[in-house]
C-alpha cells in the first residue's frame, strides 16, 4: 500500500480504485476521543461497464463508504488515510480542490439514493429540479437543456408531463424512475446506487431495477449497487463485496460468490433465503454486527462465527485471493489467509485533506 | 358446533375524499370475507402491493376502525357490539397488533421496557414490581431475549431486529389467541428477516397463537403460511392454502405478482431474467457480451 500511485488509476479498465481506505467519525466529548470505524481498510476495484454490488447488514458501514468515495464527507466523519482513484480524475479524489471535485459530481459522478420522496424537492416542479441538479454541468442554453432533458426522458419511456408535476402527483415507483432519469441525464461514467428499491413494492421493484440496468448498459456507465437483499444482488450486479463491520470479507463475480461462498458469513446469508416452492427450515444467524466504536479485535466477525478459532480472536485475516477473481478475508477458509498487518497503526495516519 | 375464530362476512370500507364540491369515494376495502379456524392455530397471510387495503384491513380486525358495511365476528362475538372499555379491554387481551416499523413504534424518549411493564399492568393480574418484571421475563424469553437486555434501554440502543421482537414480546403478554402483524419484516434487514419469520412459526407450533401476516414478500408468505389471500385494489383476487396459491396462481394478478419476485437463483447472471423489451435489450447489448466474453 505504501507505493500509491501518484495520478491517476493505474489499470486503465478500472473505474474506479481505493486502497485502503480508512474512514472513522471522530468524536470528542468532554476530552473523551471516541473513534467508530464505520469503514476500516477497504481495497477495491470497479470495472468499466460493471455493477459492483456492496451487501451487508445495517450498520455495517455501506453508506459512509459510499459517502468516502463520493466524497461525500462531513465531520464528524474523516477520511483517516487511504486513496479514491477515478479513471477520469488525475491524481488522488481528496487531493483535489474543492471546486474541481464538484464540478465533477453529476457530469462523471451522479447517484440514485434511497427513499425517492425525500430526494426530490417537494415544493419545486420536477423540471425545476432537473435544472438544479443538472443545468450547470450540461454548458447549454436554456432551451437545449430542455430539449435534452425531454429527449432522455423519452429514451428511457417516461412521459414528458411528469415534468410539470410535483413530487408528490408521482407514485413512488414513478419518483425512483425520475431519480434514475436525473442521475443519468449526463451520461456519467459512475452511478453510486444506494439501496433504490428498498421501498418499492415487488412488481416495480422489478420494473425499475431492469430499467437502472439498462440504462447502465445503453450509457456503458460503472455502477456501484447497494442494497442489503442478496436476491436483488443476485439478478443485478456482476461482482459483489460482502461487508461486515466496516470490512470487506468477501469478494467476487457474483455467480462464485453464489455458488461457492466461501466466508462463513456470505454462506449464512445466501442460506438463508427464503425462496418460493421451498419451505425446509432455515436458521437466522444469531446477535447483531459489533459496535463500531468498539469493535471486537481479531477478525470482527468472530463472536458470531460458527468457525471462529483461536487465531481469529487476536488477528485480523487479511482479504486474500483463493480463486480467479475471489478474494475472501477468512482464516478458516484456507490457509493462505494471512494476517493483515493492521489496527490503524504505521500507515495510517491522518490525510491532509484539501477541503 | 363453536364458532370461528375469525369470520369476517362481504366486508367493505369507504373513505371519502373531497369537499364541498367534486366529493368522490374510495373504496379501501371491497366486499371481503374469510375465515381462520380455531381448531388449530394458522399463520393467514394476507399478500398486495401498496394501497391495496391490506393496512385498512387489519385495523378492522383489530377494532382501530369500523367497516363501513359487514361485520367482523371474533369468537362469536361482533365487533360493533363493543362499545364498553371493559368490553375492549377483553378483546384486546385477545387480539394484538405488531406494526411494521419498530423504530417508529417506540416512542424514543421512553424505555422499552415501559411498554411490557404497562401491558403486563392492564391485562394480567400483576400489580407488584417483582410480578410485572416475572411478567416481561417469560415473554422475552419466548422471543429470545430476557429482561436483563431490555431493562432502561431506550429504542434507539437497540437493533431493528431486537426491536421487532421486544413488540412481539409485549403482544405475547397478555397471552393473546391472536396477533395482527401488519408488514413486520419490511423494515428488517435480510439476514435478520428470517429471524422473525421463525419466530412465526415458533409463536404458531408452541404458544397456539393464530398470525394474520401481511406483508407483499411472496418467498417469506410461502415459507411460513398455512393460507393465503391476495388483495388488489381492495378486492381478494385469490384465495386458498399458501403453498398451493403460489406454486400455482389462478388469477392474472397473482400470477404477475409471483413473476415478479426475483429468485436467487439466476446466480449473477447479471441481467434480470424477464421477457420485458428491457431486460432483453440489456441482455443483448454488445457492452454485457464483451464483459461476460472476458470473465
Amino acid at each position: 500500500m505504501a507505493q500509491i500511485p501518484a495520478s491517476s488509476v493505474q489499470n486503465n479498465s478500472h473505474v474506479l480504485e481505493t486502497h485502503d481506505l480508512r474512514a472513522y467519525y471522530r468524536m470528542r466529548y468532554f476530552g473523551i476521543d471516541r473513534e467508530v470505524r464505520a469503514v476500516d481498510g477497504v481495497s477495491m476495484h470497479v470495472r468499466k461497464n460493471e455493477v459492483y454490488g456492496v451487501a451487508g447488514e445495517s450498520s455495517c458501514g455501506k453508506t459512509t463508504f459510499i459517502k468516502a468515495i463520493a466524497a461525500a464527507i462531513r465531520p464528524p466523519l474523516e477520511i483517516v488515510a487511504g486513496h479514491v482513484n477515478y479513471s477520469f480524475i488525475k491524481g488522488d479524489l481528496y487531493a483535489m480542490p474543492a471546486a474541481e471535485r464538484s464540478a465533477i459530481r453529476w457530469r462523471h459522478l451522479s447517484y440514485i439514493l434511497q427513499g425517492s420522496m425525500n430526494v426530490l424537492n417537494p415544493v419545486r416542479r420536477i423540471h425545476k429540479t432537473f435544472e438544479d441538479f443538472a443545468f450547470r454541468h450540461m454548458n447549454l442554453g436554456r432551451a437545449e437543456f430542455d430539449q435534452a432533458v425531454k429527449h432522455h426522458l423519452e429514451r428511457l419511456r417516461l412521459p414528458a408531463e411528469i415534468l410539470r408535476a410535483y413530487p408528490h402527483e408521482l407514485s413512488g415507483g414513478m419518483r425512483q424512475r425520475v431519480c434514475i432519469a436525473l442521475a443519468t441525464l449526463c451520461k456519467p461514467e459512475f452511478i453510486i446506487a444506494d439501496e433504490p428499491t428498498t421501498a418499492l413494492d415487488v412488481v416495480v421493484q422489478k420494473d425499475v431495477l431492469a430499467m437502472i440496468r439498462e440504462t447502465q448498459s445503453e450509457f456503458g456507465s460503472s455502477m456501484i449497487f447497494v442494497t442489503h437483499d442478496l436476491t436483488v444482488h443476485a439478478n443485478v450486479t456482476d461482482r459483489l463485496g460482502i461487508m461486515y463491520a466496516g470490512r470487506l470479507v468477501e469478494e467476487g463475480r457474483t455467480a462464485d460468490v453464489f455458488a461457492n461462498p466461501m466466508h462463513p458469513y456470505t454462506a449464512h446469508l445466501i442460506a438463508s433465503l427464503p425462496k418460493i416452492g421451498d419451505t425446509q427450515s432455515r436458521n437466522a444467524l444469531s446477535g447483531s454486527p459489533p459496535n463500531l466504536a468498539d469493535a471486537p479485535k481479531g477478525c470482527r466477525f468472530h463472536p458470531r462465527c460458527p468457525l471462529a478459532m483461536e487465531i481469529c480472536r487476536h488477528e485480523n485475516p487479511a482479504l486474500t485471493t483463493l480463486a480467479e477473481d475471489h478474494r475472501v478475508a477468512c482464516f478458516a477458509a484456507s490457509t493462505k489467509v494471512q494476517p493483515a498487518n493492521d489496527e490503524g497503526s504505521g500507515e495510517a495516519k491522518t490525510l491532509e485533506m484539501a477541503r | 358446533m363453536t364458532a370461528p375464530l375469525l369470520h369476517l362476512d362481504s366486508l367493505t370500507k369507504l373513505y371519502k375524499r373531497g369537499g364541498l364540491f367534486g366529493r368522490e369515494e374510495f373504496r379501501a376495502v371491497d366486499n371481503v370475507s374469510f375465515h381462520i379456524h380455531d381448531k388449530e392455530p394458522q399463520v393467514f397471510t394476507i399478500i398486495g402491493e401498496s394501497g391495496s387495503g391490506k393496512t385498512t384491513l387489519a385495523r378492522m380486525v383489530l377494532n382501530m376502525i369500523r367497516p363501513t358495511t359487514g361485520t367482523i365476528f371474533f369468537k362469536g362475538q361482533d365487533l360493533a357490539s363493543i362499545r364498553s372499555g371493559g368490553a375492549r379491554r377483553r378483546f384486546m387481551k385477545e387480539v394484538q397488533p405488531i406494526f411494521q416499523n419498530p423504530f417508529e413504534a417506540f416512542n424514543p424518549l421512553k424505555r422499552v421496557d415501559r411498554y411490557l411493564y404497562m401491558t403486563a399492568k392492564n391485562f394480567t393480574d400483576a400489580h407488584s414490581p417483582a410480578q410485572l418484571d416475572a411478567a416481561a421475563d417469560a415473554a422475552l424469553n419466548k422471543v429470545g431475549l430476557s429482561i436483563g437486555e431490555v431493562r432502561g434501554r431506550f429504542p434507539h440502543e437497540l437493533s431493528g431486529g431486537q426491536l421487532q421482537r421486544v413488540a412481539i414480546a409485549r403482544a405475547l403478554i397478555p397471552g393473546p389467541s391472536m396477533i395482527v402483524a401488519d408488514e413486520p419484516v419490511s423494515m428488517v434487514d435480510a439476514s435478520l428477516r428470517m429471524s422473525i419469520v421463525n419466530l412465526f412459526r415458533t409463536l404458531r407450533d408452541d404458544l397456539k397463537v393464530s398470525i394474520i401476516y401481511i406483508t407483499h414478500d411472496l418467498a417469506t408468505a410461502y415459507y411460513v403460511s398455512d393460507r393465503i389471500i391476495i388483495m388488489r385494489k381492495g378486492e381478494v383476487v385469490e384465495s386458498g392454502l399458501a403453498r398451493v396459491v403460489l406454486e400455482n396462481p389462478q388469477h392474472e394478478y397473482s400470477r404477475l405478482l409471483k413473476s415478479a419476485v426475483l429468485s436467487p437463483d439466476p446466480r449473477g447472471q447479471g441481467v434480470l431474467i424477464g421477457d420485458s423489451a428491457a431486460s432483453q435489450q440489456a441482455r443483448a447489448s454488445p457492452h454485457r457480451q464483451t464483459i461476460n466474453s472476458q470473465s
